[in-house]
């Protein structure tokens, strides 16, 4: 480890013509590049581990073993095709690294038998990453003849899926760590403050705030101590962006958060993370010990004086957490609820003490910009707003996963283009963009630049970044009424409108996805008044609401009465859910004449409620209907009909 | 009883430092150890740490992290985030609450199997995904989640 120590930061602190050719060749060895026998790496994110990694992981091991193969076997992040996972790769001595999806267990021994014997199935194949000084394959697709590839402009996805996220040496032999050397050995506090205010970045969480500026304030803000806090609470259902950088890259995020720190002149610094995300955690954790081991952490790092600690801190589990203030509340012990700004957490943060709260996103997009410099920053993306934005795209969609692409992008390149549009013989409705708090874009605004100016003035927000795809099958109204009841039970209840605004809310839209048989006396009475009264409410809670979650609480409400009204009117006045997915305003019927008595909706059935002889049209019980339309969906002979 | 007593001492003392800002990791490390939160520890913890046991009891209430009731054998896992209810999680919920007769944050009578939704487990390629004591599920239907607990329930029988 001495040697290596010794090799790997002069390496990082050197410019590659200072470097002799033995050098450059064992930094190569380092990335991979020149190997002596053959490497697979699964990615063991957590999507990949929920698809199957782990058994796959052991197939692999057990072939192997079997043949007695020498192969190196690797761990990594997700490329993005996170509906694509297990995604595996393969690379053989001298030849370009290979990509294969849904690699399940069963598939590895026909897959590696094809492989070790120079041939590429074509089943399952996803492409080949082309590599200097490798010799490519014939008649495998490269990443750029790939749209979900070639439409991108990966920056701080960059090596995701690619490098070992436990692999310090490979991070430093890909360009890593010579970021925060080169500012810790030349650069002032404030020249870093200037340099990334230059470079024109802003908060990706949401807010769309300066980082720059953000560190100015507290820069500026004369303390003993000041505290760095990274965001990594992510509690935004949908959004993964974040989680997929800590797996993938967890060194960029902790030199991201080094350099942060340096700039505030702060020696402490937090990463706030989920409880829920064991994986980032487990790589956060071993970064941050091998940064002790080499010396990056800890005090005066490299002789330079400067002390940097970095601890983890698990967030139990709140989505107000995602606001800074309440971050630091629940930092500090006690419930995560915000409190009025001013004064900013910059001035008086955690602990009462200067604080810059930036989140994942953020924070890994630094190295490159120290790098690289703010002029090739400002150089991609929108003039206002440069840079890349990842989204992470779920949803009725053909291929769901992360797509990073550069600020002023629209909404239809990344949906249709990159993504594949929606599923087979289905239409696009709108997408949701921002999560819970986030807004409907209908398919008429799809063509707008995102930027946070652009979504602003459409009276739309970003939010972190997460979108949901909706087909002609997905209903608005249950969408939103899904977001107002997982608001509701998210909200703090520090303050009134967004506590009872959210319950009410949650409530009406209730009302209107039930059938008339559950309601009694007034309550008929009741629905029509709180329909009408859903749009006053949405401006009562974003007017006078503590927070950012509460100001946009009703977003989708708002959104979506403003760009698909009809749909509410018709589950109000006809009862009926137009894509027929509200499931409790379903009744569901055989027509005895085009039955044949197949017998297939009974077999399909979940609650049984399918009766009959076959040969003979089958009978659906009324009182044991739950309304899934499962029938609808198998019956090949356009029997079944609901009213 | 008295082995429970020694293990929240035990944890207590990885805390030697009586601040608020120790509370929130000392009730993880709680939760880890045990599965659950019990009274005991909570007004253990208050004494620990000079606070009353109803802040400690209030804070932890407020996080979703924190369970009161111990697990089941099985732990059944079940991710409702916005893809995953567009792919009818809703739906599995109802039959999970329905074959086992609780519901979110609860536990069977013969303690086998405990309920929890949780609000996005992050494979959202995946869904709709469920997990049972850390193994995955994904792309699951009605009819799957009920041979699945079929499946564990026979397993537990033997």
């Amino acid at each position: 480890m001495q040697t290596d120590r010794k090799f790997l930061l002069k390496f990082a602190q050197s410019d590659p013509s200072e470097l002799s050719p033995e050098e450059i060749r064992r930094g190569d060895i380092l990335r991979k590049i020149h190997i002596t026998k053959p490497l697979i790496m699964v990615n063991s994110s957590t999507s990949g581990i929920v698809a199957g990694a782990r058994h796959t992981w052991e197939a692999i091991e057990q072939y192997t073993a079997d043949r007695s193969i020498d192969i190196d076997l690797a761990e990594t992040g997700s490329i993005g095709l996170s509906s694509e996972d297990p995604v595996v790769s393969v690379q053989l001595p001298g030849r370009t690294r290979i990509f294969f999806r849904r690699i399940t267990a069963e598939k590895v021994s026909s897959l590696l038998d094809d492989l070790f014997h120079h041939v590429v199935p074509e089943k399952n194949l996803i492409g080949q990453l082309l590599c200097e000084g490798q010799e490519p394959w014939n008649e495998v697709p490269t990443f750029e003849d790939i749209p979900y590839f070639a439409l991108q402009n990966q920056i701080v996805m960059e090596s995701c899926g690619i490098i070992d996220p436990f692999s310090f040496e490979e991070y430093v032999a890909g360009g890593g760590y010579s970021a925060f050397l080169k500012i810790i050995r030349s650069y002032t506090f404030s020249e870093v403050c200037e340099l990334v205010s230059d470079s024109g970045l802003r908060g990706r969480s949401g807010g769309g705030f300066s980082t720059g500026e953000k560190w100015k304030a507290a820069f500026q803000t004369p303390s003993d101590q000041k505290y760095m806090v990274c965001n990594a609470e992510e509690s935004d259902p949908g959004a993964f962006m974040d989680r997929a950088l800590m797996e993938g890259n967890p060194f960029q995020l902790l030199e991201g958060i080094s350099i942060a720190s340096y700039a505030i002149g702060s020696n402490r610094a937090y990463i706030y993370i989920r409880s829920e995300y064991k994986d980032s955690i487990k790589r956060i954790n071993n970064s941050i010990k091998v940064l002790r081991e080499i010396g990056l952490l800890g005090d005066n790092i490299l002789d330079s004086g400067y002390n940097l600690q970095i601890s983890l801190r698990k967030g139990p589990g709140a989505f107000v957490c995602g606001e800074e203030t309440a971050l630091i509340a629940s930092l500090e012990g006690r419930r995560g609820m915000p409190s009025s700004k001013p004064p900013y957490p910059s001035t008086s943060g955690y602990l009462g003490q200067p604080t810059v709260v930036n989140n994942v996103e953020t924070l890994s997009n630094l190295p490159k910009i120290i790098n690289y410099g703010p002029d090739w920053f400002k150089g991609i993306g929108a003039a206002d707003c440069p840079g890349t934005k990842i989204f992470s795209i779920s949803g009725r969609v053909a291929l769901s996963g992360l797509v990073e692409v550069p600020m002023g992008t629209t909404f239809d390149t990344i949906i249709n283009e990159i993504i594949g549009g929606v599923g087979k013989g289905r239409e696009l409705k709108a997408i949701h963009v921002g999560g819970p708090s986030g807004c409907m874009v209908p398919k008429e605004l799809m063509k707008i630049p995102v930027t946070y100016e652009s979504m602003k003035e459409n009276e739309l927000v970003m939010g972190s970044g997460g979108i949901q795809v909706m087909d002609d099958k997905t209903c608005v109204v249950d969408m939103v009424k899904y977001f107002m009841e997982y608001m509701h039970k998210q909200s703090c209840g520090k303050c009134i409108p967004c506590r009872e605004g959210t319950r009410r809310m949650a409530e009406i839209l209730g009302s209107i996805t039930r059938k008339p048989a559950d309601e009694e006396g007034h309550t008929t009475l009741e629905r029509f008044k709180g329909v009408m009264q859903l749009e006053s409410l949405a401006e009562v809670m974003k007017d006078t609401s503590l927070c950012g979650l509460g100001q946009n609480a009703p977003n989708p409400v708002r959104s979506s009465l403003k760009y698909f009204r009809h749909e509410y009117e018709e589950h109000i006045f006809d009862r009926r859910c137009p894509s027929n997915s509200c499931t409790e305003l379903r009744s569901w019927f055989i027509d005895v004449d085009l039955c044949t008595g197949c017998s297939i909706c009974a077999k399909r059935c979940p609650s049984e409620a399918i009766i009959g002889t076959a040969r003979h049209p089958y009978f659906i019980v009324q009182e044991k209907c739950i309304g899934c339309g499962i029938c609808y969906d198998v019956c090949k002979f356009t029997a079944v009909y609901y009213k | 009883m008295a082995d429970d007593t020694a293990r929240i001492e035990e944890i207590l003392q990885r805390f030697p430092q009586i601040k608020r800002n120790a509370l929130i990791p000392l009730l993880q490390a709680v939760q880890d150890e045990f599965g659950y939160i019990s009274e005991q520890a909570i007004s253990r913890i208050g004494t620990h740490l000079s606070l009353p046991s109803s802040k400690v009891y209030g804070l932890a209430t407020f996080y979703n992290q924190f369970s009161f009731s111990p697990r089941g054998y099985y732990h059944v896992v079940l991710c409702n985030g916005t893809s995953c209810h567009m792919a009818g999680s809703g739906e599995l919920l109802n039959e999970i609450s329905k074959l086992l007769e609780i519901e979110d944050g609860q536990t069977t009578r013969d303690g086998l199997f405990s309920l929890e939704v949780q609000s996005c487990i992050g494979a959202c390629g995946q869904s709709p995904v469920m997990s049972v004591n850390g193994e995955y599920y994904s792309r699951l239907t009605v009819k799957e989640v009920r041979e699945i607990i079929k499946q564990y329930r026979e397993d537990a029988d033997r």
